[in-house]
């Protein structure tokens, strides 16, 4: 599993403040710290201030750029900023997301496959969030035929099962697993899959704990990517090691050290 | 219903390691050897290029073997006292690619040479021959630790490659491969975790990955073979799903390991089932490098010419490319 970094994203106080002055400062201050703490892919969001979406999107893809080679993953729910974003992105991107509803994912998979990029395909649709796997598998479906048709690879197509928070959405944590060893039967190849980790934790006590074997427990159940903290040590090595316990990593000493280099 | 070759995608590929140095570069070779750079599984050229192949080096003592089979006395027996003509018989006679000098005669239990000696032996090969050479040591960490410096400071520009290095003896071999220019071999015990490791430990200290070669110890036919091969199989495909510390050219012994079988040694007389002696050790020695040839070996180090042949000619089979 690899990290999508969470912390370029206009929720953010220091990020707010910095779209706002056009000072780039905190957005390059975060670029390297999650580059260095082991993320693979920086999650990029405007926030829900930003007036002009596709504007602030664009500043925060170049400023971000400018201070890290990673990939991105443009965050919105606008489409038309997430356009203007792919337009400058240097490497191919991930989109971050679309739900299983046309004509949105009839947008996004034109763009992914015009500009080469993954995505991030929401288990859900207008009628909400599943409540059981199976549901959540059958939107899955949707989402592997549709990205099929627009010619995206399997590899390229991240199923987000979508992750409530562990205490007022308790029982939606076995049917997540589930749902995480099921879509890896979708296809073959298998499509990829990726859950927002900070959500199983929202509101709770000890967000890293339950973030971190949140984390290992999907790893065992076939998760390969997840929007979290890239600077959140703990949970680097937790992942490291449940990728060497699922033999997906080959054991060294130093097999931390060598997750977080290989992101690179 | 069209066919359709199935082809893997991979993150990454194996890095590439130079030996040797020419004028222009600082040494005094007449070319240079690059090993390593596959893209695919060994000779899958439909899948990934293969840029290098594989090359054959002939093992090369400074000091007359005693305990050789009988049946190279008519390869090497005029040259068993002069490392330099044996080298350059190797070379000109048996076509190898590569020369490995290993300084035998440095073992305190044998000549016991001084580190001076050995670094004159490594210089009369190299002034005898103009292909890049590798140096081992006699495979006594204390007296290896004091010759191997030496010849790797007195060899100094020609970019040998230098071994071994082990998990528990690495730091004086690489501090000296890294002042003075050289590549090194880091040695493991048939075990991948100690394989990767080492190679961590050494780039820590600064040494470039583009400098080492991987020696995961192998064993001859029927003595082990398949746990070499398996975790050579392991570490390239390992290599190319970006594991950086494991995508790295391999180096392995198959000369050294193979005459120690009593299968490549016994006479006719002892074992009348087995058939002729000689031709038995060519092929024990080609069979053992055929098969690491698959699993991924970059550098084969044999001992007996026909073998040494034998393997050149299936080498340059496989890297006709097979397209799909």
């Amino acid at each position: 599993m690899f990290i999508i970094g969470e912390r370029i994203n206009g929720m953010f106080k220091d990020i707010a403040q910095g779209i706002r002055e056009e000072d780039p400062t905190a957005i390059h201050y975060w670029a390297k710290k999650q580059e260095e703490g082991g993320a693979r892919y920086l999650d990029i969001n405007t926030g829900p201030a930003a007036k002009d979406q596709v504007k602030v999107m664009q500043w925060l893809v170049e400023k971000t750029q400018e201070a890290s080679d990673l990939p991105l993953a443009l965050d919105s729910t606008n489409y038309d900023a997430i356009e203007a974003g792919l337009e400058l992105c240097k490497r191919p991107a991930m989109i971050n997301s679309v739900p299983a509803e046309w004509p949105k994912m009839e947008r996004v998979f034109t763009m992914a496959a015009k500009h080469n990029s993954a995505v991030i395909g929401l288990a859900m649709n207008e009628q909400g969030i599943p409540k059981d796997a199976d549901t959540r598998v059958a939107l899955a479906m949707e989402l592997v035929a549709a990205a099929d048709s627009y010619g995206i690879p399997m590899e390229d197509l991240y199923i987000d099962p979508l992750v409530l928070p562990c205490n007022v959405g308790q029982d939606h944590g076995p049917e997540v697993m589930n749902t995480l060893r099921q879509v890896k039967m979708l296809a073959d190849p298998s499509p990829r899959t990726v859950v927002g980790l900070s959500n199983i934790s929202q509101g709770t006590k000890s967000r890293e704990l339950i973030n971190r074997t949140f984390a290992t427990m999907g790893i065992a159940n076939g998760l390969d990517a997840a929007v979290a903290d890239a600077c959140d040590r703990e949970l680097i090595e937790a992942i490291a090691t449940a990728r060497v316990i699922m033999n997906l990593d080959i054991y060294c000493d130093s097999y931390v050290d060598v997750y977080i280099k290989q992101q690179k | 219903m069209a066919f359709n070759a199935v082809k893997e995608k991979y993150r990454s590929k194996v890095g590439e390691v130079t030996l040797g140095a020419t004028k222009e570069q600082g040494g005094t070779r007449g070319y240079t050897i690059t090993v390593g750079g596959e893209g695919a599984l060994p000779f899958l050229h439909f899948e990934g290029e293969i840029p290098n192949r594989p090359v054959v080096a002939l093992e090369v003592w400074d000091h007359a073997p005693a305990d050789w089979n009988a049946c190279f006395d008519s390869y090497f027996g005029d040259v068993y006292n002069d490392a330099a003509a044996w080298a350059k018989k190797c070379v000109e006679e048996y076509g190898a690619d590569l020369i490995v000098l290993r300084l035998k005669g440095a073992d305190p239990d044998i000549n016991d040479a001084s580190p001076e000696d050995c670094a004159k032996v490594v210089k009369d090969v190299l002034a005898a021959v103009e292909c890049p050479l590798v140096v081992l040591g006699c495979g006594k960490e204390e007296k290896d630790n004091q010759v191997l410096p030496v010849v790797a400071e007195e060899t100094s520009g020609e970019n040998l490659l230098i071994g071994v290095a082990e998990q528990e003896n690495y730091k004086s071999l690489t501090a000296a491969c890294m002042v003075h220019k050289h590549n090194i071999i880091a040695q493991s015990p048939i075990d991948i975790n100690i394989c990767k490791q080492l190679n961590i430990l050494i780039t820590e200290m600064n040494l470039p990955d583009d400098r080492i070669v991987i020696d995961p110890t192998i064993a001859a036919l029927g003595y082990g073979l398949e746990y070499g091969y398996s975790i050579m199989e392991r570490a390239r495909n390992g290599a190319l799903q970006g594991d950086k510390m494991l995508g790295l050219p391999m180096i392995g012994n198959v000369g050294f390991e193979v005459w120690r079988t009593k299968e490549a040694n016994a006479s006719v007389e002892d074992f009348p089932a087995w058939g002729e002696q000689e031709p038995r050790g060519i092929l024990w020695e080609a069979t053992t490098a055929t098969a690491l040839l698959q699993a991924g070996m970059d550098i084969v180090v044999m001992r007996h010419p026909k073998a040494a042949s034998l393997i050149k000619q299936n080498i340059e089979e496989l890297m006709v490319a097979n397209e799909v």
